[in-house]
């Protein structure tokens, strides 16, 4: 439970989030204008609390709801079209999703206009497995002549994928449902892993070790090491103010370097 | 003391052993890592989406294939920026002419009614050649191309243009590491640089809103686009054969927004080489679907958002100012009137940027606003002797190459109301936005200097190679 002692208080600390004990902690992503609140307003109903994240001028809202019994706390992150952090949303969003550790991330997808989104849902991926993909505004596509097969993209992306019209409540129960099975950790996750070109992937396989030995299982090696790649300074800032934050004597074990996501 | 140390320097190690790869690489990794997310997010879609063709979607596509296009985006701009200015122009001459008649027989009306009332001769000279003359002017030089150019304008901006604007120059701005956003603040500029200021605050990076705020002066607003057609009408298009006047005024506007391009884009590499040093952040643009304007609100936009705004402020700014210039025209110390006077001691300076006391003095009452520059000069060249009826524009360009102007002043006058100084209400919201004194005079003295020194380069040139 230790571990879990650690990251709330980072949520504490780092991102004004208070989460209760046993809480499940659902941070809610998603690109701009594909009906995320509507999905958070959806869910939380008025039980809500906004304000803004620690230190920067962006609007944080969080809402709480219970679902089998289970409490759960809703942290809505800015609408960004991608996280590899060249805004502050972006890296508001990155920096929740990979330090915040929360039990469970939902990317929230335009279903009209799937490939643009699907790239946040692809680098979301690579940071936890323990996502759910919302593919929202269905009426939308079914108007423009578009149809998504949900099941098939589920099996594309190894992770849960729920089909929802959150403006008229379709598929909130469902997407209620696998919250709680991903956060309770019974349901089984494959993540994609994203092909990317020989170089780039030559490159990551050269720098892995060295990283792994650093990050441990704290955070996904591949992840790291294509950021550190890309030159994102904003993230190297990150990940020296958290891995220095979460530090315990005697770094990372031995054990814990073989676990790596 | 190794607890702390410690998990800092692996991490600085393999930092910049991951920096010594990128660097390798050209720096082209990053491009690379985003265009594989992209591709697998591609591939995936192939398989799982399945659309029955729409029409109207494939259609903004196929447009946007052609306005966005790396061969034909920039031609396109450019041609439609010069159809709206031609239309501008061309349209604007009649009713200019017609509004001026209008409003030059009331003149000879009201002076008849002075006459009647037997009200002095200083009445009559203040309330009528001055006050009344100088809106006449101003309502008939300026109001038929606001009326024309601004709607066409928003109606451009309603189809969905703009954001693909910013699209195509995107790539020129990261060349001069400035933010791809600062395309928009321009085209916010092109209606008012106060306004394009403060649109600034939507460029996240504080180095690369100061630059779009320093920057934004050089898109010719509002108040000073009636200067800029007015000029290149009855000068340029004068120049030209009968026929291609209208074609040539509009080449002639679309270069002039052409160098006020350039010079941001140089102004904006110079400031982020040398005081605002950094790397450009990225754009992300959603390009909105392409909508068939919806006229009736462009027309109410244009009209009472835009031109009657102008035209307001042109009128209450140019009214105080015209009974002002008359009376100060007409203040005589010796043999010379105040006016004269003061353009007589900045005639030198004036002379060597290419224009003259006159014209100078008018861009610097013309301060609070840049629309009075035009009726303040002209009241100021009325004052001192000339006074001709207003038949047409072709009287105008009479008053001005009365007083001495030639196409040197008339470029001159161009390019330095172009460049020179931001309003009082632009510095002030650069004032306000940027929270620094400091810079608000770098964005007060960089337009000054450049105004000056291009308006000098091209006086002395042409002068010195025989030109004028």
């Amino acid at each position: 439970m230790q571990t879990q002692d650690v990251t709330r208080r980072v949520l504490r600390e780092h991102f004004g989030v208070g989460a209760a004990p046993g809480q499940y902690v659902v941070a809610l992503a998603g690109n701009p204008n594909v009906g995320k609140s509507t999905v958070f307003n959806a869910l939380t109903g008025l039980r809500q609390h906004t304000g803004n994240w620690p230190g920067k001028t962006v609007d944080n809202a969080q809402g709480t709801f219970t679902f089998r019994d289970k409490p759960f706390l809703l942290v809505d992150l800015p609408g960004t079209y991608s996280i590899l952090a060249h805004t502050v949303e972006e890296q508001i969003a990155r920096d929740f999703i990979c330090f915040g550790c929360p039990d469970v991330t939902v990317v929230v997808l335009d279903a009209t206009c799937l490939e643009r989104n699907l790239n946040l849902a692809l680098q979301v991926m690579e940071i936890t497995p323990n996502m759910v993909v919302c593919v929202n505004l269905m009426d939308e596509a079914r108007k423009k002549n578009i149809t998504v097969n949900t099941d098939l993209l589920k099996k594309e992306l190894g992770v849960p994928v729920v089909a929802t019209t959150a403006r008229n409540g379709d598929g909130l129960d469902e997407l209620r449902e696998t919250m709680y099975q991903v956060a309770a950790g019974t349901l089984e996750l494959y993540p994609r892993r994203i092909t990317y070109s020989e170089q780039v992937e030559n490159t990551v396989q050269k720098l892995l070790p060295a990283i792994q030995r650093l990050v441990g299982n704290r955070l996904n090696p591949r992840w790291v090491a294509l950021r550190l790649l890309d030159g994102d300074r904003a993230f190297i800032e990150s990940i020296g103010l958290h891995l220095d934050s979460q530090a315990k004597p005697g770094v990372v074990s031995e054990a814990a370097r073989e676990v790596a996501i | 003391m190794s607890a702390t140390v410690k998990p800092i320097s692996p991490l600085a190690e393999v930092c910049a052993e991951a920096e010594s790869i990128r660097l390798g690489s050209g720096g082209k990794l990053g491009d690379a890592i985003v265009a594989d997310i992209y591709a697998n997010a591609e591939s995936i879609v192939r398989k799982v989406v399945c659309q029955t063709s729409d029409a109207k979607s494939n259609w903004d596509a196929k447009l946007d294939d052609v306005l966005t296009s790396r061969l034909f985006g920039y031609p396109i701009m450019l041609a439609l920026l010069g159809l709206v200015f031609w239309i501008t122009i061309e349209g604007a001459n009649v009713p200019s002419g017609m509004i001026a008649d209008a409003l030059f027989a009331f003149q000879d009306q009201l002076s008849e009614w002075f006459a009647l009332a037997g009200a002095p001769e200083w009445l009559h000279g203040v309330l009528v050649l001055g006050l009344y003359r100088g809106l006449a002017w101003v309502v008939s030089v300026m109001l038929p191309p606001m009326a024309i150019f601004f709607p066409l304008f928003t109606l451009l901006e309603d189809f969905g243009y703009l954001p693909r604007v910013a699209f195509n120059l995107d790539h020129l701005f990261k060349a001069c590491k400035a933010c791809g956003k600062q395309a928009l603040t321009m085209c916010m500029g092109f209606g008012c640089n106060a306004a394009g200021v403060v649109s600034c605050r939507i460029i996240d990076s504080p180095r690369e809103r100061l630059i779009a705020i320093i920057t934004n002066n050089f898109v010719p607003c509002n108040g000073r686009f009636p200067t800029l057609i007015a000029v290149a009408t009855i000068f340029m298009g004068g120049a030209a054969a009968t026929g291609y006047d209208a074609l040539v005024a509009s080449g002639v506007i679309t270069s002039l927004v052409l160098i006020g391009i350039a010079v941001t884009f140089a102004v904006s590499w110079a400031l982020s080489h040398t005081i605002l040093k950094g790397e450009p952040s990225a754009l992300v643009l959603e390009l909105p679907p392409y909508r068939k304007p919806q006229i009736g609100a462009v027309i109410y936009r244009s009209i009472i958002d835009r031109t009657l705004f102008v035209l307001r402020r042109a009128v209450i700014m140019a009214a105080p100012a015209g009974a002002i210039t008359w009376i100060l025209g007409n203040i005589y110390i010796g043999d010379m009137s105040v006016i004269g006077h003061t353009a007589a001691w900045l005639q030198p300076l004036g002379y060597a940027v290419g224009l003259d006391g006159f014209i100078l003095l008018a861009f610097i009452l013309g301060l609070p606003a840049n629309e009075i520059v035009v009726p303040i000069l002209l009241m100021s060249y009325l004052s001192s002797g000339f006074m001709l009826e207003f038949d047409s524009l072709e009287e105008l360009r009479a008053i001005l190459v009365n007083n001495g102007w030639t196409w040197l002043t008339a470029v001159c006058t161009m390019l330095f109301c172009l460049l020179h100084w931001p309003c009082t209400t632009s510095l002030l919201s650069a004032y306000k936005e940027s929270g620094s004194l400091k810079w608000t005079f770098a964005a007060f003295a960089i337009p000054t200097v450049i105004a000056f020194a291009v308006c000098f380069v091209v006086a002395q040139a042409a002068r010195s190679l025989g030109f004028a």
